[in-house]
């Protein structure tokens, strides 16, 4: 199969990255085979589930359908790069006190949008926080968990 | 040491153990596994629901540049001769062989270092079929001309199917049989006898993390595979008959689970990757899409007609249950369901004359198995339906109704088994309470009407089941515990950590926990029904309480007088003259149980009962038929919970799963074609569905057989979801559902022909 191929260079969680990709790769691809990063993963493939989520200059994006040839240049922060400086984020902290995750396979997805509605909302009620993470699918159903853990970050990052 | 325990562990709400590594997005998962030099696998899969192979045409695909093999099922025959898989029957090809049995079946695979060639590839394979008749309904099935297997292949392992062995020209893959009393004579004597017929839709498990497998040959005589199994014991079994090998050839190991409720089970394509790896010997890797998940496996679907009799009083004295089960093209678990589950089908209540008889059919539609609950919440959903049409019919308080037939402490069961530590009576009452059930209740008014519904059920443990553990302590007087219990969400490892910590007296974060792998961790039968923390609880606590006795017996070896509080590493240098050597502490749980005998009748058919239920309070939009979930109550008997904070959790997703299954999720399929298989046409709850208040609790109660008085409750939750709002409904505007799922259309269509046929326009 004919592949294109093209260099970008990025941002990655913080740091400066470089990477030549085919251009029908996706961002998942890319992170899980260049970088070893597994956080981001591809469950529905069809941008419907919020499993594959990564955010790319501070907006959340579906990683199963973003290509990654498109990020040249864009700052990327994956769920790895939370905890960078050896200390947990605040909704990831929220998360565990809460018991918001079972087997854990969205709850990347699940933290990087609630912080970006934290930043957009920093003390949302029940109704918007519904409303947001809509597009974020926990089979095992720890959704009243996480609503919960939404809460105690808000708190949380307040107190900070 | 620093991690000496000083309160108790077993009781505690501690975090998971892994919870740092899930929030990180550092839990391993086999989805994170790459292996040198390994391929990708892609399938063709059948577009017919019925024919048989005529030509598989593969040259285009095997001319694609980068591909390494297309392989059929004729090529896995020259690795694996006789290439039939399964638990219950060796029913299925690991690739179509002469005929295909549904549309989506796997047919052919391409190989290629590149999964997006492999794919590209696959797409290029031609199939031409002979159809043949298919049949897709399980009541039509019983006497259809289509046949889906010539010859029934029971695999042995089961007393009970030998019979079915070499049976030709049906589609009835097991036929259980219960006869308790003089069913006849209590019809031919009752004041009442009411009769209806309750239907299931086909669902399926959608974990988030799709089935994967990879399988590499570590030598000319190992094979390693590295898959997303709820069972790797089974796996290890079924691969080594598979090759004619021994058990310590095969080695299966997992990590985390992204999800199972059952998916992952028995064995699904881990038979393809060994196949795969033997013919290309190289490692590969068959990691299947949210597309394919739907083509794997799914959930029964059943047809129930249950007829009881009933005393003017209100007093159930007969009841018979006749229960067909949509198995699908290969019977997966399906016949344990209708035997292990059929002998449930009348209802926790206390019934003297009892008939059952419960069908597994094949059809030409992607196969069934085992989905949380294991066939009991179709059941609940006919019986609880049932039982509260009776109680309307004669005017009886649903409950109170309730109240006069459970099957109370001491009690025979329909099989004969009395009932023991299984709380019917306090979760029913529970539920009550919590609904306010005696109180007035507010019905609403104009378009928008309120009711109510509660719906309890219950389930035996699969039976006999064995697990093994060992518990090894290092020199420092640290722990690690060996068990094949696979950690899918459901909070295993941490509450076996709790066991082990609360018998050796440390902290339960400080007890490791190794991941299932078949040369490391001892046999468990798996991961299924609610068992693990029952019967792999017992090993661990067995395991632990080893260790504690050959502690104690080291320090009578070392002259320590007895209760000498002398620090454990110090006995270990006292002993080895160093900090060396291990104590290792093994454990065994069988339970007892007895088979059932003709009638289906057995004093002891379970290990525990699990109780559960539910009540809801909805609100009923008459112009739309959209349901409002208002409140929703769960309410379940566990025992003592390990961990109360996870057993909470388990309880609300439980329910919150089958509150999918019960208001949108369906499997719709067209000729035999699926219709709706990806996320995008099927849904899944999300936030939006979530009941306006939910609340979920565990009654007080012992399992007094149980280790720590605990058992299992991954399913609990899902028992009574249905019918409870299903008799809600009815409550609220007086007509009844009998097929899942409760959508608004359904509800709308019944309103309007219930208004029809009042004559009210």
């Amino acid at each position: 199969m004919d592949a294109q191929l093209k260099s970008i260079r990025f941002t990655l969680n913080g740091a400066p990255a470089s990477a030549t990709v085919a251009t029908h790769h996706t961002v998942v691809e890319m992170l899980q085979e260049q970088f070893g990063l597994f956080g981001a993963r591809e469950s529905c493939a069809q941008g419907l589930c919020g499993c594959c989520t990564v955010q790319v200059d501070g907006t959340a994006m579906t990683g199963c359908l973003t290509l990654a040839a498109l990020l040249d240049g864009a700052d990327v922060v994956t769920i790895e790069g939370l905890d960078a400086d050896g200390t947990l984020d605040p909704v990831q902290e929220a998360f565990i006190e809460t018991g918001a995750f079972q087997c854990g396979f969205c709850t990347s997805g699940m933290i990087l949008m609630i912080r970006q509605l934290l930043d957009a909302d920093p003390d949302p009620d029940d109704g918007a926080i519904r409303d947001y993470l809509s597009g974020n699918l926990c089979r095992c159903a720890a959704y009243p968990e996480i609503l919960k853990a939404v809460k105690l970050a808000a708190k949380k990052r307040a107190a900070a | 040491m620093s991690a000496t325990a000083k309160t108790r562990q077993v009781g505690r709400s501690l975090p998971r153990l892994e919870a740092r590594e899930k929030v990180t997005g550092r839990a391993e998962y086999i989805h994170n596994l790459r292996l040198p030099g390994m391929l990708h696998a892609k399938i063709f899969r059948s577009d017919i629901p019925h024919g048989r192979i005529k030509t598989i045409d593969v040259s285009a695909a095997a001319a694609v540049e980068g591909v390494f093999a297309v392989y059929t099922g004729e090529d896995i025959k020259r690795v694996i001769p006789d290439p039939y898989f399964g638990p219950a029957f060796h029913d299925q090809p690991i690739l179509a062989l002469d005929k295909v049995r549904y549309a989506g079946e796997a047919v052919a695979v391409v190989l290629a270092s590149d999964p997006h060639v492999a794919q590209a590839a696959a797409d290029l394979i031609e199939a031409d079929y002979e159809e043949l008749p298919a049949v897709f309904d399980e009541v039509e099935a019983m006497d259809s001309k289509a046949i889906v297997h010539e010859e029934l292949k029971p695999a042995g392992t089961f007393p009970d199917l030998k019979h079915l062995k070499g049976l030709r020209d049906t589609n009835v893959a097991l036929d259980f049989h219960l006869r308790r009393g003089d069913t006849d004579k209590a019809f031919a004597e009752a004041d009442h006898v009411f009769e209806h017929e309750f239907k299931t839709q086909r669902v399926l498990h959608l974990p988030m993390e799709p089935l994967i497998s990879l399988a590499e040959c570590t030598s000319d005589r190992t094979v390693t595979i590295h898959t997303a199994s709820q069972s790797p014991s089974f796996v290890r079994i079924e691969i080594a008959r598979l090759l004619g090998w021994a058990d310590n050839q095969v080695r299966v190991r997992t990590a985390y689970l992204g999800g199972g409720y059952g998916a992952k089970l028995y064995i699904k394509l881990e038979a393809l990757a060994v196949a795969l790896t033997l013919l290309a010997r190289r490692p590969v890797r068959v990691a299947i899409g949210m597309d394919e998940v739907f083509l794997t496996i799914n959930k029964h679907p059943t047809t129930f007609k249950i007829r009881s009799a009933v005393t003017k009083e209100g007093k159930v004295t007969a009841r018979a249950c006749d229960v067909w089960w949509n198995g699908g093209a290969y019977a997966d678990i399906g016949p344990r369901v209708t035997q292990k589950s059929g002998f449930t089908a009348a209802g926790p209540y206390d019934i003297d004359n009892v008939t059952i008889d419960s069908y597994a059919a094949y059809t030409n539609l992607p196969p069934a198995g085992a989905l949380r609950g294991f066939g009991i919440p179709q059941l609940v959903w006919a019986y609880e339906s049932h039982t509260d049409l009776i109680a309307r019919e004669l005017g009886i308080d649903p409950v109170e109704f309730r109240r006069k037939n459970i099957l109370r402490e001491g009690r025979p069961q329909a099989t004969g088994t009395a009932m023991k530590d299984a709380a019917f009576d306090a979760v029913l009452e529970r539920i009550a309470e919590r609904l306010d059930w005696e109180k007035p209740f507010d019905r609403g008014a104009g378009t928008k009407l309120r009711g109510r519904g509660v719906g309890i059920g219950f389930k035996a443990c699969i039976a006999p089941t064995t697990s093994v553990a060992v518990v090894n302590m290092g020199a420092d007087g640290s722990c690690t515990l060996y068990c094949g219990t696979v950690d899918m969400g459901q909070g295993s490892d941490t509450a076996m950590a709790q066991m082990v910590a609360e018998v050796l007296d440390l902290e339960a974060e400080a007890v490791r926990v190794v991941r299932p792998d078949t040369d490391i961790t001892p046999y468990d039968m798996g991961t299924l029904g609610s068992r693990s923390l029952y019967h792999m609880g017992h090993a661990v606590r067995l395991a632990a309480e080893d260790v504690k006795a050959r502690l104690a017996a080291l320090a009578d070896e070392l002259g320590l007088p007895p209760g000498s509080n002398i620090p454990i590493p110090e006995m270990f240098v006292k002993r080895y003259g160093m900090r060396a050597g291990n104590i290792i502490g093994t454990g065994t749980f069988v339970p007892s149980y007895t088979s059932p005998d003709a009638d289906g009748l057995t004093p002891d058919a379970t290990p525990f009962w699990m109780v559960g239920g539910a009540g809801v309070e909805i609100e009923v939009d008459t112009e739309t038929g959209h349901i409002k979930i208002e409140r929703l109550v769960n309410v379940c008997d566990v025992g003592t919970p390990i961990n109360p904070a996870i057993v909470e959790t388990q309880i609300s997703g439980g329910a919150v799963m089958q509150l999918g299954f019960t208001m949108f999720e369906e499997m719709t399929f067209d000729e035999g074609q699926l219709t709706n298989g990806t996320l995008a046409d099927y849904r899944i709850p999300g936030f939006h569905d979530l009941p306006a208040t939910m609340t979920n609790e565990t009654v007080d109660a012992v399992q007094q057989s149980g280790p720590f008085g605990a058992k299992g409750v991954g399913e609990s939750a899902t028992f009574g979801v249905s019918p409870a709002i299903a008799n809600a409904i009815h409550d609220a505007v007086g007509v009844r559902l009998t097929s899942l799922p409760l959508t608004p259309e359904a509800v709308y269509t019944a309103l309007q022909k219930s208004n029809l046929e009042n004559g009210d326009s």
